[in-house]
């Protein structure tokens, strides 16, 4: 068919998604055997913000962010980033996996996984330069890790493992930073380091999101919300989707009504 | 002639040798279920091809001693000690270093197996002609077997079995569930030496039959086979021990009446056609089976997610939605929907706003867990459940179900 | 010894061993590094079916047709082990264990049932190789290395090694980078664009590559051995891949000299009249190296904090 024919149809149904937000997922559905654990899900990511995707265990929230990066391949539905398909715009997007995803018995140094974040600009054969390397250094001293960068990295605690992650991301420049579950298992100061990071990640203009687990810290870390349970529940700021009423939706009966009265939820 | 090879109707030796094949294809795909149940298929591997130093280093002790290098049980013997060893080895690798176990399976059996052929060809140099015999423990040769051996092998078939039945419950729990069983007052450590013993046994016996390359695929095969056939532990034992007992007595069989087709080679090639016959067929795991539902389930997922977005009035992205809807006579080729359609659609939406309900009661909350998506919730609560769920929406009543 | 003696003799067996263990131990960091070691073990089983059936083919016992049909039969098991792994949902253990004792099978069946008793095809050959016969004869010395006459009478085999070090030595430096990362670290790789799946495909098949050539100079045994035992030792020694990579070089150097040397010389001096396999002892000194590293090698013990 032609483009002007297209055009002319008007309501017509097209393969592309009006959109030019950095992350667009349109009617995803992802299935493990006959058990949809994303169930066609719509998701539109506003640039700049950084949006919480919560949900209870087996929600679907990291296969939504695999699916979106084509780590897992969907029964239905597709994902634009930066109203691109995915293979044209790679390059924007930063993926911290999860830290138990990965074998840290691995014989590398610290330094070394954060190149690994250059990977694009090094290609197969390039060298590494020194300016390859001062890269790598910054990022790891915007996470506080400078002084770790020779070491091997079996040796660092699970708090510095998700550190270190973060760094290969910074390493990565990219525009849309999605992280699945930074804060799971770490401790109180890599916590505080990562969200410091991400916050002025924010403040630059970037778009990060981040599978989360903590109910009681989104209010203060983010500013949007995505709520999951196979299906989407809701989608918003923090104000006007992160309510006693959404979050009953999300869990079902599983979240006790005075842990949700602790949360400086927005007046449901 | 191949008909009185399976009725056992041709010879001693021959005959014994079937009966022992069989007796040890049963224990072996018993036993080779609880290995695969515990995740250590290829241990097996190292298993077997650690018993030719053995095998060597006793027919050496044998002549050195004054007697037969040859005889069965002596040369057995010394296969299960040296595997026994290599079995240590690899426990002792992956408990002390940072190797996986797949590195230290594979390192045993490959240094095993070296140090085996230098013994192998130590012994040729101790004096030729004498070592003839041991190259069949490679490959397994029953042609020309003596009735002792016969004996051996029918007796240790037999005896492997005993001991796999009266083993099979407490292993049997352990592989369903380890936890439990040790809670059961089982003990977990020594019930699976228990399980890697018999292997080793299964694995001694069958050398001189199948030889210890092949021996390793009646611990394997006949258990991934019973896989496609059952869900449930105990009949997965069962179903293994017949696919492997049939494998060897076809094979025994054949190779009784045809000197020229090799035991071991034969008796794979059986199993394995059973296995292929498996996973292609079989009711619930089989390809087929798999292929076809999922094709269907694909369809259910479109399907609805088109209906969904049809009521919302939202565009259809995907050309292979609109396709189904269109088939179904739900939609135009444009994406509008047609009157049934729009009646099918709005029936969708009204059970999503229902479960919708339904996952934010707490009431609800067994029926909230059965919810993938797909279910029509007629199928999960009552008539009565429904209509209540009904009066709270609000709004029209009665849309067309 | 004297250069008339060893070079004719000695010298290109040991220089093959050498080779092909190289080539082995390479890619066999990345398999002990994926879990994948007994990939190398399926390979060289299935090099054996892979051989007959060109043979059978062909009617040749070349070259050429040879390493074509073993290449074709690690294509195939790969693709029978990832078919059984996928469509029946089978773990990757039982699913090699699977493919290749059945290939394997397949393979001592043609090999009974054809007639190749006149030619040099059996599985003994197939499993122990033939390292002492890969002799020079052209060579008188070591003045022979510079003369083309007798170059040109060096053992085939030894070419087909150094094509296939080559390849392997090629392919892990071109695509070092991804495959570093997709070991490391699968779905960051897949999130970057990297094709993982083919890349391992890749590893896989150049493995195969090695096992191929060093099967035909030297027998399955060493191709295991050297697949796992250097890089598993050398994983020991080390925290870091590059040094990993060279100590497992040096290892597979160490094993093939000594094991070659042992095989052919310690019987002499210990007053037997015959040499034994130089492959089952390749393999043996292999093994040694790695129980010496086990018991001492700095870093034998896993460190840090678990991953969860």
């Amino acid at each position: 068919m032609s483009l002007e024919l297209a055009a002319n149809m008007g309501a017509a149904p097209k393969a592309e998604i009006p959109t030019e937000s950095p992350l667009a997922i349109r009617g995803m559905t992802v299935s493990y055997g006959q058990k949809p654990v994303v169930f066609s899900v719509d998701m539109t990511v506003e640039e700049g913000s950084m949006t919480a995707i919560i949900g209870p265990n087996g929600a679907g929230k990291s296969t939504l962010l695999k699916a979106a990066l084509g780590i897992v391949s969907p029964l239905a539905g597709q994902a634009l980033v930066f109203g691109k398909p995915l293979k044209a715009a790679r390059h924007r997007i930063a993926y911290v996996p999860q830290r138990a995803s990965v074998d840290w018995d691995f014989p590398t140094r610290v330094i070394d996984v954060v190149l690994m974040g250059l990977y694009r600009e090094l290609g197969l054969l390039r060298r590494i330069r020194p300016q390859h390397m001062d890269k790598a250094r910054a990022c790891l001293e915007r996470v506080g890790m400078s002084d770790f960068a020779d070491r091997q990295i079996g040796q660092l605690s699970g708090g510095q493992q998700q550190r270190v992650f973060l760094a290969r991301a910074l390493a990565q420049e990219a525009d849309l930073y999605l992280l699945d579950e930074p804060f799971a298992g770490v401790d109180a100061a890599t916590e505080k380091a990562i969200i410091d990071v991400l916050k002025s990640l924010r403040s630059e203009g970037k778009t990060v999101v981040a599978v989360h687990h903590d109910l009681t810290t989104v209010r203060s870390y983010f500013d949007r919300v995505f709520l999951i349970n196979t299906r989407k529940v809701a989608e918003g700021t923090v104000d006007d989707a992160f309510t006693p009423d959404m979050l009953n939706q999300t869990y079902g009966g599983r979240l006790a009504t005075g842990q949700i009265d602790q949360l400086e939820l927005a007046a449901g | 002639m191949f008909w009185n090879a399976l009725t056992l109707q041709l010879g001693y030796n021959a005959t014994l040798v079937t009966i022992g094949a069989t007796l040890l294809g049963i224990a072996a795909g018993v036993t080779g279920t609880f290995l695969y149940l515990r995740k250590r298929a290829l241990v097996s591997d190292a298993i077997s091809h650690a018993t030719l130093p053995g095998v060597g280093i006793a027919f050496m002790l044998m002549v050195l001693l004054g007697g037969d290098g040859r005889a069965l049980p002596g040369l057995l013997l010394g296969a299960a000690v040296s595997s026994w060893i290599g079995l240590l080895c690899v426990s002792w690798l992956t408990r002390l270093t940072r190797l996986s176990e797949d590195a230290a399976i594979g390192a045993v059996l490959s240094v095993f197996f070296g140090f085996g052929i230098v013994l192998l060809t130590v012994i040729q140099t101790m004096g030729a002609g004498r070592a003839a015999g041991l190259e069949g423990f490679l490959l397994g040769s029953t042609a020309g077997m003596l009735f002792n051996d016969a004996l051996v092998i029918a007796g240790g078939g037999a005896l492997t079995l005993v001991a796999v039945l009266i083993l099979r419950r407490p292993m049997t729990l352990l592989a369903f569930d380890p936890e439990y069983a040790a809670a059961r007052g089982i003990n977990v450590g020594r019930m699976d030496l228990a399980i890697m013993a018999l292997a080793l046994a299964v694995t001694v016996i069958g050398l001189k039959v199948v030889g210890l390359i092949l021996i390793v695929a009646m611990l394997i095969i006949p258990p991934v086979t019973a896989r496609f056939w059952t869900e449930r532990t105990d009949h997965m034992v069962l179903i293994s021990g017949l696919c492997g007992g049939l494998a060897a007595w076809i094979g025994a069989s054949l190779s009784a009446v045809a000197p020229a087709m090799p035991t071991g080679p034969i008796i794979v090639l059986s199993s394995f056609a059973l296995f292929v016959l498996s996973l292609l067929l079989a009711p619930n795991r089989g390809v087929l089976a798999v292929y076809l539902r999922h094709v269907r389930f694909q369809r259910r997922v479109h399907m609805r997610q088109g209906l969904l977005a049809l009521a919302q009035g939202q565009p259809i992205y995907e050309a292979f939605t609109v396709r189904l809807l269109k088939r179904a006579g739900l939609a135009h080729a444009d994406g509008v929907p047609t009157d049934d359609g729009r009646a099918r659609a709005a029936k969708a939406l009204r059970d999503e706003k229902r479960w919708e309900l339904v996952r934010a009661d707490q009431a609800f909350e067994s029926a909230a867990a059965l919810y993938d998506g797909l279910r029509d919730i007629e199928t999960v609560l009552t008539d009565d459940q429904i209509s209540e769920i009904d009066q709270r929406i609000g709004g029209p009543q009665g849309v067309a179900s | 010894m004297s250069g008339e003696e060893f070079v004719p003799l000695s010298l290109t067996p040991m220089l093959i061993g050498v080779l092909a263990a190289v080539a082995c131990a390479l890619p066999g960091n990345f398999l002990v590094l994926r879990r994948q070691a007994l990939i190398g073990d399926a390979i060289s089983h299935v090099v054996l079916p892979g051989i007959v059936v060109a043979f059978l083919l062909t009617g040749l016992v070349a070259a050429a047709p040879m390493m074509l049909g073993a290449a074709g039969a690690a294509l195939v098991s790969v693709v029978m082990i990832e078919a059984i792994r996928r469509l029946g949902n089978i773990e990757p253990g039982a699913a090699m264990g699977l493919t290749f004792t059945t290939l394997f099978a397949a393979g001592v069946l043609l090999l009974e049932q054809s007639d190749t008793s006149s030619v040099h095809l059996d599985v003994e050959h197939a499993l122990y190789g033939n390292l002492e016969s890969l002799i020079w004869l052209d060579a008188i010395g070591w003045s022979s290395l510079l003369d083309p006459l007798a170059l040109a009478g060096l053992p085939p085999e030894l070419g087909r090694v150094v094509i296939a070090l080559i390849g392997v030595i090629g392919f892990l430096w071109l695509f070092w980078r991804p495959l570093v990362v997709s070991t490391f670290d699968e779905s960051f790789a897949q999130a970057m664009g990297i094709a993982t799946n083919r890349l391992g495909v890749a590893l896989v098949m150049v493995a195969a590559l090695a096992a191929v050539a060093a099967f035909d100079a030297v027998g399955s045994i060493i191709v295991i051995a050297m697949f796992i035992c250097p890089p598993a030792a050398a994983r020991l020694m080390t925290n870091r891949l590059e040094h990993q990579m060279a100590w497992s070089v040096v290892f597979a150097v160490l094993s093939a000299v000594l094991g070659y040397v042992f095989a052919g010389y310690a019987p002499l001096w210990l007053g037997f009249e015959n040499a034994v396999s130089a492959a089952g002892m390749i393999a043996t000194v292999s093994g040694l190296i790695l129980a010496l590293a086990a018991c001492f090698a700095p870093h034998r013990y896993r460190s840090g904090a678990p991953a969860v």
